[in-house]
């Protein structure tokens, strides 16, 4: 009679899945803001980058090289720009009075965020999908086998299943919906930060040994590197790395903040 | 744990105590609510009601206290607690973007009712209710009290045994409000225990075989309404008459004191039951005596005398009662 995790994140994510469907435009508005930014870098400064990148590739035609270099730095903006949607549905959960009845019910206590971990995973996926047709269309042409593919999804889907823990976090920490939807602006800037758009070595300085030891830049490596073919080397290793440490760290943090009385009910 | 619990206490609580902070909200509270009974925690605003709910319904950890709610301990059985309750908070806890179908839909999933068991339930409810015309609708859409109904219906999904209800009727209209009695009334007739809050007296009077009073983080009194309403002196009667000799010859014949007489409005205010027989007995004696009564009304003593009498002040509540 009482339910396992299992079934009770299931419940909890076909919530999530029919809001989803009822408000398809968020999908598209999670899209949204990397496509620009590609259009924006590719045809605006993707000549000049291109030209600046080191290597053969750059020789034959800056533009091209470019779409080539930047693409999987959009697909991390991607992954990263669903965070704001996570934080802010999680906080509308929270605000709602919702949660005090889930957590006054016999059902598995990690299983109402899981399921916005769950919706949230298939959300990015599919905006992720989307970014990926519209950069093949502008020319992105990546050379990899089927392999290759199935490890770029699976190292995506492990990094937006981190980034949605960190946000339910985010979102349970957050005293009202407005704070849930500024706070993770701060993962949409770490990419700009990693070897995503220029490599991390042409930066000044400090930002440079930043860039090379945040976990945006091992995880588009390693993207890159499936894609595209370039070397990987122990990038692999310590994006998959970064990825279970946050993964684990969101988990517990949020589970903890779940437990905390949410700030609604301690009035009165 | 169960052992020194009878079996007739859906809620037993002994010197619970709570703090936020330096704010002391909870001083040492002590409940027995028997099974099948309605509960009211009566105390205007801030004197520590819902601190109790939550505290009762295993959102809040106390900071000490024994408490059981259907025989189990509130923060080491809180998971054989969930399974017996059923909270409607303050705080509106339906999900506004989807209708009231999907919400009862969603409560019948985590209660594991099935498909067909949960489609017969979430019907069943509808109707109950009075929400089967707007079903399809968001929750959004809902008025208040549609609101509050569906509340409740999503409450009821897994047939709770204790249910927990937190200012039911605050902000209802007077149509919502009786059907929420109702619904109280209905519940209990068919055994299932209720602990609701109120700041209305009268609330409490009509609808609660048990009354806590709450002031300041203390129960001030408890007991039957008829329990409660005896603490302090019982009601009276006050008369009217036409005339100053009318008055002086009542006064003479029923023997009060100068206490009791209202010489500018010509009336006099008696200790008096109210019951048939105090009544005849005073107007036989006025009829001896020849004085005419222009106008008689009775007054027994109700909730909030009592509230007065304990705490020296008027109920603190700014809301106007119903």
């Amino acid at each position: 009679m009482n339910g396992t995790v299992l079934s009770d994140s299931l419940i909890m994510l076909r919530r999530s899945l029919r809001r989803m469907r009822r408000y398809p435009s968020l999908t598209f508005f999670i899209a949204g803001i990397p496509v620009v930014l590609m259009l924006l870098f590719v045809y605006v400064f993707g000549s000049t980058l291109g030209a600046g990148l080191p290597g053969p590739s750059a020789v034959e035609g800056g533009l091209d090289a470019y779409i080539a270099y930047v693409v999987p730095g959009i697909l991390l903006i991607t992954v990263a720009g669903a965070a704001q949607g996570t934080a802010i549905s999680v906080a509308m959960d929270m605000t709602a009075g919702i949660i005090a009845r889930f957590r006054t019910m016999a059902i598995a206590r990690a299983s109402v965020l899981t399921g916005h971990v769950l919706g949230a995973l298939i959300q990015t996926m599919l905006a992720t999908l989307l970014v990926l047709v519209i950069a093949v269309v502008i020319g992105f042409r990546p050379s990899t086998g089927p392999v290759e593919w199935l490890a770029a999804a699976g190292l995506l889907a492990l990094t937006a299943v981190a980034i949605s823990w960190l946000s339910v976090g985010l979102g349970l920490h957050a005293e009202s919906v407005e704070t849930a939807s500024n706070t993770p602006m701060f993962l949409l800037l770490l990419p700009f930060l990693s070897s995503g758009f220029v490599p991390a070595e042409s930066m000044a300085g400090p930002l440079a040994w930043f860039a090379e030891h945040q976990p945006f830049t091992p995880i588009i490596e390693t993207l890159r590197g499936l894609l595209m073919g370039t070397p990987i080397g122990d990038s692999g290793v310590i994006a998959v790395a970064w990825c279970v440490v946050l993964s684990v760290t969101g988990y517990v943090w949020s589970l903890r903040l779940y437990e905390r009385v949410p700030a609604t009910a301690a009035q009165a | 744990m169960t052992t020194q619990t009878p079996k007739t206490s859906a809620i037993k609580v002994r010197g619970l105590r709570k703090s936020f902070g330096k704010r002391l909200v909870l001083d040492g509270i002590d409940l027995d609510v028997p099974e099948g009974t309605v509960f009211a925690l009566l105390g205007p605003n801030g004197a520590g009601k819902t601190t109790a709910i939550h505290i009762l319904t295993t959102l809040l950890a106390p900071d000490a206290g024994e408490i059981l709610v259907g025989g189990h301990d509130v923060v080491r059985r809180a998971d054989a607690v969930r399974r017996l309750i059923g909270l409607t908070g303050q705080v509106s806890a339906v999900d506004a973007q989807f209708t009231g179908e999907e919400n009862l839909r969603l409560m019948a999933d985590l209660h594991h009712l099935g498909r067909d068991g949960g489609r017969a339930r979430v019907t069943e409810l509808l109707e109950r209710f009075d929400l089967i015309d707007d079903a399809g609708k968001p929750a959004a859409t809902y008025s208040g009290g549609m609101r509050r109904r569906l509340d409740l219906a999503m409450t009821l999904m897994g047939d709770p045994r204790i249910i927990f209800l937190d200012e039911p009727t605050t902000g209802l209209d007077p149509r919502s409000r009786r059907v929420m009695w109702d619904t109280i009334r209905d519940l209990a007739a068919g055994g299932t225990t209720i602990l609701l809050t109120t700041q209305y007296l009268e609330e409490a009077d009509r609808l609660a075989n048990g009354i806590a009073m709450l002031d300041g983080g203390r129960v001030v009194a408890q007991g039957t309404p008829g329990e409660l309403k005896r603490l302090v002196p019982g009601g009276n009667v006050r008369l009217e008459f036409g005339d100053a000799a009318g008055l002086e010859r009542a006064a003479l014949a029923l023997g009060a004191d100068l206490a009791s007489r209202d010489d500018a409005s010509l009336a006099l205010e008696l200790p008096n039951e109210g019951g048939v027989h105090a009544l005849r007995e005073l107007f036989q004696r006025l009829d001896t005596a020849g004085v005419e009564v222009e106008a008689l009304s009775v007054r027994s003593a109700d909730l909030d005398d009592v509230f007065l009498s304990l705490t020296g002040r008027r109920d603190g509540q700014e809301v106007p009662t119903p």
